[in-house]
């Protein structure tokens, strides 16, 4: 698969992004500069972690007028798989590419800790190839990662399984001490209603290797790995 | 074109007065008339007082510091560039140093460190060296003292405010809190970066007529006197009015900055390149032309200014943040000025390369300031300042709440030290810092050191900072030679071998001749200790005037050593591993309460300090590295605030689960309070698994050092020292854990 990892002045994890794809697992990737139009027939778009243009007004609130926006966002409605990470799903939620937003830790402090996620939908195109109830240990690393959104979309989301990845303990229980950023339901990974646009704050790129935290990462690539549905 | 400098329209007259004013002495400002031959333009005195500052001329220690050992084999690049480096394999040098951002943090804590942690990565890039890991050494005051918290909040949320932001992990890092620095905290920050070692850059000007470029930020008139006034004098009642004298930072441009001067330096047309920190452009542009052996023409016109109206005075010694000066190479501005526009930096030419060895700036079409360039860098004044002994400083206090003095149980002493903010867990602080980012990060914060792989190779890099206040206040030298040992038994602690120093040196007012001693016994514990483990001080940093009110804090000598690995993928952690493996012990000496966090938690009188063996403490470093990377130990954890009896207990709490110990209290050698609590010299606890217990004999017997197998680890998470006492393990990590967040939640 041929993997477009978009760099914005500021972006932070776009070189690990690199590296887990490229390096790591073989694969195809290019970076795509934000002031490009194209994303040269990337088959997958991944937006990296970092605070785009110093996130100075609002996360993710500049990048989405990027010039490579334009075409992720057309990449997206015409169905190809886009995921953004951190603040990629940042970027995402600004650009109304996915519901909710992300705001301010309940710690009101940046968060850098591995936290478990479990896979509450394992038939997307981003989890395929982990099972519904698969507990990933992924590190999360941001200080606005508190997702909201209005609870009537948050009961519809849930009904179409649109709420992808959720914070828990490490025996795969919900309890307000593992949802560290104190994110509505708990939630750490959310997808569109097409299922194409995924966006997480949890970061997979970084638990790619055995000696860097563990491999669970990989779960999210291979699933993407696999194309399109 | 000879010209004589003009005063400028409403400008202040420049007499003995306004030279005092600018922190100057009065033999100092005859020593200006004379270099000139005149009496200097206003202009022309701002730039001699931030030149010759204590900060930038480094006039009190100068002498003292060429007597640190700066070489060995290893060595690429020594003291005089921006930063210094160390051959660390496979063609990459580590370029590294530390640097102190103390008076600013005090003063505004937030923007201070974060623009001490900015500051210290330009001097990395500018070496054309990736940031690749950022420690911090960190000095508050205690606890109890109103302005602690805010301090503390204020400090560490700068550092990853500004370290996140720019994409370099934090991994490692210390912080303390005594007493002594309720009036001047200290903030030593230290940046770690990778290059090639043919594709090194530097700050030494080359070739008359090659152009200088300003790139970066717009000039304001913030820090203006930061590297003189703040950085140079002690602190009175009046310090939060010197709050505009700190930057703000920038880290997005920052980022930026970082990308483009390594994307500019592959071009090949950089010839040199230096931050504009303490005192700006002023010191940028006349460092890199002494440097070069040439002379620096700077059109003042040309400046990116933020607001207009600014002074030549002001705009050359600003201190905004976030400003990179470049020689370039003359017919190759286009390609240069290309990737700054890619990265939307501002770039301009604001100025040449000369042959005549004068710094010149011109402005409105006259020349402003004309000075040698040697007079402000080599002509700075050098003084031979006096020196004289001092008795031991207090480093324990009686205890304020009544808690016991005699009396305390092993038990009891155990838990009041885990609670002890300066043993306890440090997750609070480091948690707010990205310790993963560039997928380096083997080991992050809370080990004895950090473990870095260096990609595309099997090669490693460890490093610590470390300090000891308490020691260097009883003995500066025995206590500069023990946090030398230290910061290298760390670094040995994960497998790998010390190659090379960079120091921040902390004092108080060396015109005190008692604070001038300990500086110099503090350097001559230092040159002794870097040259036991043969590894050179490269960079580093010295920082006086950490006093307020007359009082200092005690001496602090900070001290970053880093580690090379052949093999990062052999580094081994603190935390046992496997139940039934043998726990031993490495010692170069019998530890006594001396400087110790118990004589200080219980305010009792540790003592004098033990001397100190470096050929043993050599030995010992040496022999652990060696077992280390045959793969005979599990585990190894430096014994330092605590004591032995904190160490084990540290070794019991594994992330992945906690284990228990059980040791022979009969083998210890004493389990009285200076048995189980004391520091120092180097003790070393490791787990071994039983098969190796007889390699390991034989690998260190004869070096001088003690070897004893003490107890063993256990599945049962109990911490016993039999007939001394049995502890649940669970416990003393929660009690080790919480010991700072309950502080901050007003709970104590």
């Amino acid at each position: 698969m041929k993997w477009g990892v978009v760099r914005f002045p500021g972006s932070l994890d776009d070189g690990d992004a690199i590296w887990a794809l490229a390096d790591v697992m073989g694969q195809e990737a290019f970076i795509l500069w934000h002031k490009e139009e194209s994303i040269r027939g990337a088959e997958c778009v991944l937006l990296p972690g970092g605070f785009s243009y110093g996130d100075y007004l609002r996360t993710g609130a500049i990048a989405r007028f990027s010039p490579i926006m334009k075409s992720v966002a057309k990449f997206a409605a015409d169905g190809g798989l886009v995921i953004g990470i951190c603040n990629g799903f940042q970027i995402l939620c600004e650009a109304h590419l996915l519901p909710g937003a992300l705001t301010r830790n309940r710690t009101l402090s940046f968060i850098c800790e591995r936290v478990h996620v479990r896979v509450e939908n394992a038939s997307t195109p981003f989890t395929r190839a982990a099972h519904n109830g698969d507990v990933l240990r992924l590190p999360i690393k941001h200080g606005e990662g508190l997702y909201v959104a209005p609870e009537d979309e948050l009961r519809q989301m849930e009904e179409r399984g649109q709420v992808v990845l959720r914070y828990v303990d490490a025996s795969g229980r919900e309890s307000d001490d593992a949802n560290l950023n104190g994110s509505t339901r708990a939630i750490a990974g959310v997808a569109n209603e097409r299922f194409n646009v995924f966006g997480l704050m949890p970061h997979p790129e970084h638990a790619v290797e055995p000696m860097l935290g563990g491999t669970d990462g990989l779960k999210i690539f291979q699933s993407i790995a696999q194309g399109p549905r | 074109m000879k010209e004589q400098p003009v005063a400028l329209p409403g400008e202040p007259k420049v007499d003995l007065e306004q030279a005092r004013g600018h922190g100057l002495a009065p033999d100092e400002y005859a020593k200006i008339e004379k270099l000139l031959g005149r009496t200097p333009t206003f202009t022309e005195l701002g730039v001699f007082s931030v030149m010759w500052s204590e900060h930038c001329s480094y006039k009190s220690s100068r002498l003292h510091l060429k007597k640190l050992p700066s070489k060995s084999p290893l060595v690429v690049q020594g003291p005089g560039e921006n930063a210094g480096a160390i051959d660390v394999g496979d063609g990459w040098a580590a370029v590294f140093k530390i640097e102190s951002h103390n008076h600013p943090s005090f003063v505004e804590p937030y923007q201070g460190a974060a623009t001490g942690v900015g500051g210290i990565l330009r001097d990395i890039f500018t070496m054309g060296a990736r940031p690749i890991a950022n420690m911090d050494s960190l000095k508050f005051g205690s606890f109890d003292h109103p302005r602690t918290r805010y301090l503390l909040g204020g400090v560490v949320g700068g550092i990853g405010g500004y370290g996140n932001c720019v994409g370099v992990p934090t991994v490692a890092g210390e912080v303390m809190f005594d007493p002594a620095y309720n009036g001047n905290i200290l903030v030593n920050a230290f940046c770690l970066g990778l290059v090639r070692k043919d594709e090194m850059m530097s700050a030494r000007a080359r070739g008359p007529g090659n152009p200088v470029i300003y790139v970066g930020s717009a000039t304001g008139r913030d820090g203006i006197h930061g590297a003189s006034l703040l950085a140079s004098a002690e602190f009175g009642k009046e310090s939060d009015a010197k709050r505009p004298t700190v930057q703000v930072g920038d880290p997005f441009t920052e980022k930026l900055l970082i990308e483009a001067c390594l994307e500019a330096g592959k071009t090949g047309a950089i010839v040199a390149i230096q931050d504009m920190g303490a005192a700006g452009l002023t010191s940028s542009s006349s460092e890199m032309a002494a440097r070069g052996g040439l002379g620096i023409e700077l059109d003042l016109d040309r400046i990116p200014l933020r607001e207009a109206g600014l002074t030549p005075y002001e705009i050359l010694l600003s201190e905004s943040q976030e400003r990179m000066l470049i020689v370039g190479e003359r017919g190759r501005e286009a390609e240069l000025m290309a990737v700054f526009e890619k990265w939307d930096l501002h770039a301009v030419a604001i100025g040449t390369i000369t042959e005549d060895r004068r710094w010149r700036a011109r402005w409105h079409g006259q020349t402003v300031a004309d000075i040698p360039v040697g007079a402000l860098a080599d002509e700075a004044p050098l003084y031979d300042r006096p020196a004289a002994p001092r008795k031991p400083l207090p480093t324990s206090h009686p205890p304020q709440d009544g808690r016991v003095k005699e009396g305390v149980t092993p038990s009891a002493g155990l838990r009041a030290l885990l609670d002890s903010p300066n043993v306890a867990s440090k997750k609070w602080v480091y948690r707010q810092y990205d310790s993963m980012v560039q997928s380096n990060t083997i080991e992050g914060p809370g080990g004895d050191a950090a473990v870095m792989r260096i990609k595309h190779s099997i090669r490693g890099i460890a490093l610590k900072v470390d300090s000891n206040p308490r020691a260097c206040a009883l003995d500066p030298y025995l206590g500069a030679v023990a946090t030398v040992c230290e910061a290298a038994r760390n670094v040995a602690c994960v497998g790998a071998r010390p190659v090379g120093i960079t120091n921040c040196l902390n004092y108080g007012n060396p015109e005190r001749p008692e604070v001038m001693w300990d500086f110099v016994r503090g350097v001559e514990g230092l040159r002794d200790a870097a040259n036991a483990f043969g590894a050179p001080v490269v960079s580093g940093n010295v920082s006086f005037y950490n006093e307020t009110e007359g009082r200092g804090i005690m001496p602090t000598p900070t001290i970053a050593v880093l580690g090379s690995m052949a093999d990062f993928s052999k580094h081994v952690g603190q935390f046992f591993r496997n139940p039934g493996d043998a726990i031993a012990i490495l010692r170069t000496a019998r530890p006594s309460l001396a400087a110790s966090e118990y004589a200080a938690t219980f305010g009792v009188d540790g003592g004098a300090l033990s001397p100190i063996d470096l050929a043993k403490e050599a030995a010992l470093v040496d022999a652990l590295v060696g077992g280390v990377e045959d793969g005979l130990i599990q585990s190894a954890h430096d014994v330092s605030e605590g004591g032995l009896a904190v160490a084990i207990a540290e070794a019991c709490f594994n992330p992945a689960g906690n284990f228990g110990a059980e040791i022979d209290s009969a083998r210890l050698g004493g389990t009285d309070a200076a048995g189980l609590f004391g520091e120092g010299p180097s003790t070393v606890v490791l787990s071994l698994r039983d098969v190796d217990v007889a390699r390991v004999e034989k690998l260190f017997a004869g070096r001088g050092f003690e070897f004893s197998v003490v107890g063993r680890v256990t599945r049962e998470a109990r911490l016993k020292v039999s007939s001394v006492f049995d502890e649940d393990v669970n416990e003393l990590v929660r009690i080790y854990r919480e010991a700072i967040p309950r502080r901050l939640k007003g709970g104590d």
